[in-house]
């Protein structure tokens, strides 16, 4: 069985993980940085993704792609609230948000695909084998349609998921593999944009999830948003200028704050210095621990009512869990830990470092998928309940929330008049009464003989499987006979789509390998010149003329050759320049080990 | 297949299970003896057998548990990733199947109405008139239900107030007896495992059965009915 890794595709920052004999490990990039931004940029010579793309936020800001997980299974009514804080265009097709970059559009599952296939890139470089399949985690409180548009990320980007898993409950595996923990704990998962949280009970290697809740729309870029939104009133006030008209500037102000934010965590006060646009100078000022936490409380209390809905479902006062355990980078701030600390009643633990957690136990998954680890074993529930549109608009619940997956229901449909011949059905996912305030999941209809009203037997099989995604299967009971059910998502792409961005990324391919090329190649340049450079200011008295001018017009071919889109063109006016300086280095070489012998005894050398 | 020894007259008309994989005989294990591939659970399997559980409604929730961890590790789609599409699944609708039987034999008031179902055909009879005894309580109840409704939100805040007040003691009356009747139900559990007792020891206990499945019944329409309208109070009033 071929390898199975594990992906945490962050709102913020994303990670892939494999299992090293026991032991679960984080591949770290060429930087030896093991979180990849989960940026996108869209440059005229192809595609960046991590931290190069991080870098282009503030100098193209409409053309890289940042927290697409926010858009993931999602319409454009669902984000309406934070489009302002987005510098690209947007628009919905067929229920899907796309992104608009120059004349492409993107939907999310396509943007998120480049960001696992940039992971896939750097676990394959790392392992020296092809990559295939893959564990991806999402948010509990992920609905189907969120799922879904996940799965389709990795279909898009080559990758055969097997299994999609809650990001709370691998955190729990991670920390279960490593403690070898029995009892009841309680997983708080505050990331860059979602909040999740999770009362699991373990016991002789299994994990039972007793119950979940959340929020998809809470985590650490809300709390930047708050501290962005004050900078910018305060340069409003102070300044006269209104950034929100210069996309560069809000993107700074969002990095400076997400900055400003972090350092916090640490410090009690943190300096605040923002570029004005046009410039109209600098912006400079100071904020205190106090004050952010004053702008973020409200967003901190609302994690408070789904723990406490969770505890209700599981059927436990928070005096009965054992531990508490903190996951994602936003549970760094003393506030979320006092907070977490005060509800719980106990001291929250954290020896895993929570950007890491969550993909550690991806990979213990994974692990467990491909026959591995063989004696832990996690037992997941569906987070919302799933019912159908009945008559006067009303959701009738087939499945309840918190039902351990895998699980199914049956219900049989009929007719309400003689010789129809089709019965619509309408999923749903939530828990509200009525079926309008229900996340709609999708919309099909079975095909009925044509009979008398009630007479027909139409069974349909609602499954949920390990993945928490929906499956449905229908049989005509009168006839035995199956039917095959077409159904249309709501809020996804469907399976032609998949198909066709498949298709699409594979004529990217090319053009995103040229990107890279061309970066590589580019750095590559940088550092020879500066080592070039240096080696004259060294060794420069020591060779001829002539020599210094061949070294300076290769210096010169490389630096303008840098300036063009060509990767061949710059390698070529490397090895140029490498040959030109060959002599200086033999010469360098030299001399230095002459100066190193002199300043030694003869005892010393080998 | 075993072929020497000759069966006895009455085996032979029997239906014989067969591995779906080997087509050697199987009594209802889930993995057969010869092929060690995973049998599906019938639909027709009750909630109790498939737990390994006889009809009781006394169940210990520490053995139950383990038994469901057992078969979790037996069932589970985790550990057939590697195997053939058939096994998947089958290990998927077993899983499913488990799974749904332990969240209805873990709570006992489910326990008690699936058993109903098994034994009687339903749960319930669904209830329209409220317990004779309850009559004027909830007569009262409802009238005042329908006060708060027609008054708003807009109404005088004392009358509305005092309104909410007289709801919310209706609401414990209610929840009160519900819990009576759940001490009631309770008891019957024990009547009922002692009647199965003596069945499988061969006496005919069938009236008695009835008569306590009558009674269980009852009592759960009766607690169906209440709850229903303390649920509609505690959304009125929020």
């Amino acid at each position: 069985m071929s390898r199975i890794v594990g992906i945490d595709l962050g709102t913020t920052n994303s990670l892939i993980a494999y299992m090293d004999g026991a032991a679960p490990r984080v591949i770290s990039g060429r930087n030896s940085r093991s979180l990849v931004p989960s940026v996108v940029a869209m440059t005229d010579n192809g595609l960046i993704v991590g931290d190069a793309a991080k870098e282009r936020l503030i100098r193209d800001p409409r053309r890289t792609i940042y927290s697409i997980k926010r858009f993931m299974g999602k319409s454009l009514e669902d984000v309406a609230e934070e489009l302002r804080y987005f510098p690209y265009r947007l628009h919905e097709q067929g229920g899907v948000i796309r992104i608009q970059v120059g004349d492409k559009h993107y939907s999310p599952p396509q943007i998120s695909a480049m960001i696992l296939k940039e992971l896939k890139r750097r676990a394959e470089e790392f392992l020296g084998e092809e990559i295939r399949k893959a564990v991806i985690t999402v948010p509990a409180y992920f609905n189907d349609s969120q799922r879904q548009a996940t799965k389709d990320a990795g279909t898009i980007a080559g990758l055969e998921v097997l299994r999609i898993i809650n990001e709370p409950t691998a955190a729990s595996l991670a920390y279960g593999l490593q403690k070898k923990t029995q009892g009841l704990i309680a997983v708080y998962d505050l990331g860059g944009g979602t909040f999740d949280i999770s009362i699991l009970k373990l016991k002789n290697g299994i994990f039972e999830v007793l119950a979940t809740n959340g929020n998809t729309h809470l985590g650490g870029d809300d709390f930047d948003r708050r501290v962005a939104d004050f900078i910018l009133g305060q340069i409003r006030e102070h300044h006269g200028v209104d950034l929100a008209e210069y996309p560069d500037s809000m993107q700074a102000a969002r990095l400076e704050a997400e900055r400003v934010k972090i350092a916090l965590s640490d410090s009690q006060k943190s300096g605040v210095a923002l570029e004005l646009p046009e410039g109209k100078g600098t912006f400079r000022a100071e904020l205190t621990r106090d004050q952010l936490e004053g702008l973020v409380m409200d967003l901190v209390q609302q994690t408070v009512d789904p723990c406490r809905l969770a505890l209700k479902d599981a059927g436990l006062p928070p005096s009965q869990i054992d531990e508490v355990v903190l996951v994602g980078g936003s549970t760094r701030m003393p506030l979320v830990r006092r907070r977490v600390q005060e509800l719980f009643g106990k001291v929250p633990h954290s020896e895993l470092n929570p950007d890491e957690v969550v993909a550690l136990g991806a990979a213990v998954q994974a692990d467990i998928l491909s026959g591995g680890t063989q004696d832990m074993l996690l037992l997941d529930v569906t987070p919302l309940s799933l019912g159908i549109e009945t008559m006067g608009g009303v959701m009738s619940p087939l499945i309840r929330r918190n039902t351990t997956i895998p699980t199914s229901a049956k219900e049989m449909f009929t007719t309400y008049v003689d010789g129809q011949t089709s019965v619509d059905i309408h999923v749903l996912q939530g828990e509200r009464e009525l079926a309008k305030d229900n996340r709609s999941l999708a919309r099909f209809q079975l095909k009925v003989p044509p009979l008398p009203a009630g007479v027909p037997r139409i069974e349909v099989l609602f499954l949920i499987d390990a993945n928490g995604i929906l499956n449905v299967t229908a049989k005509d009971v009168r006839t035995g006979q199956s039917q095959s059910i077409e159904v249309k998502p709501s809020y996804g792409l469907t399976d032609e789509e998949v198909e066709h961005m498949i298709t699409e990324s594979f004529r990217f391919a090319a053009e995103d390998l040229k990107a890279r090329q061309l970066i590589e190649a580019r750095t590559e340049a940088d550092s020879i010149i500066r080592a070039t450079e240096k080696a004259f200011a060294l060794g420069g008295h020591l060779i001829g003329p002539e020599e210094i001018a061949a070294i300076k017009a290769a210096l010169a071919a490389l630096q303008s050759a840098k300036g063009q889109d060509d990767h061949r063109a710059i390698r070529a006016r490397i090895e140029d320049l490498e040959k030109a300086t060959h002599h200086l280095a033999e010469v360098l070489m030299d001399t230095t080990l002459k100066e190193a012998l002199k300043n030694k005894k003869l005892s010393e050398l080998p | 297949m075993d072929t020497h020894n000759t069966p006895k007259r009455h085996e032979l008309s029997m239906a014989r299970s067969m591995c779906w994989h080997c087509q050697s005989e199987v009594h209802g294990e889930y993995f057969c003896q010869q092929c060690v591939k995973v049998q599906p659970l019938t639909k027709e399997l009750d909630y109790f057998t498939c737990l390994g559980l006889p009809r009781q409604l006394t169940i210990n929730a520490d053995r139950l548990e383990a038994k469901f961890y057992e078969l979790s590790r037996a069932f589970h789609p985790d550990f057939f990733q590697n195997k053939t599409q058939t096994e998947q699944a089958i290990s998927l609708r077993n899983s499913a199947l488990l799974n749904s039987a332990y969240r209805t034999l873990k709570d006992p008031v489910q326990r008690a109405e699936y058993l109903l179902r098994l034994e009687a055909g339903s749960a319930k009879d669904i209830r329209t008139a409220p317990p004779s005894d309850l009559f004027e309580e909830i007569l009262a109840l409802q009238e005042n239900l329908e006060e708060f409704r027609s008054a708003g939100p807009e109404a005088d805040p004392a009358g509305r107030k005092e309104l909410q007040a007289r709801l919310t003691t209706h609401r414990l009356t209610l929840e009160a007896r519900q819990r009576q009747l759940e001490a009631r139900l309770f008891e019957r559990f024990t009547e009922w495992d002692r009647l199965q007792e003596r069945e499988s020891r061969g006496e005919q206990v069938r009236t008695e059965k009835d008569a306590v499945l009558k009674e269980m019944q009852e009592i759960l329409s009766n607690r169906t009915y209440l709850r229903n309208i303390v649920s509609n109070v505690v959304t009125t009033i929020g």
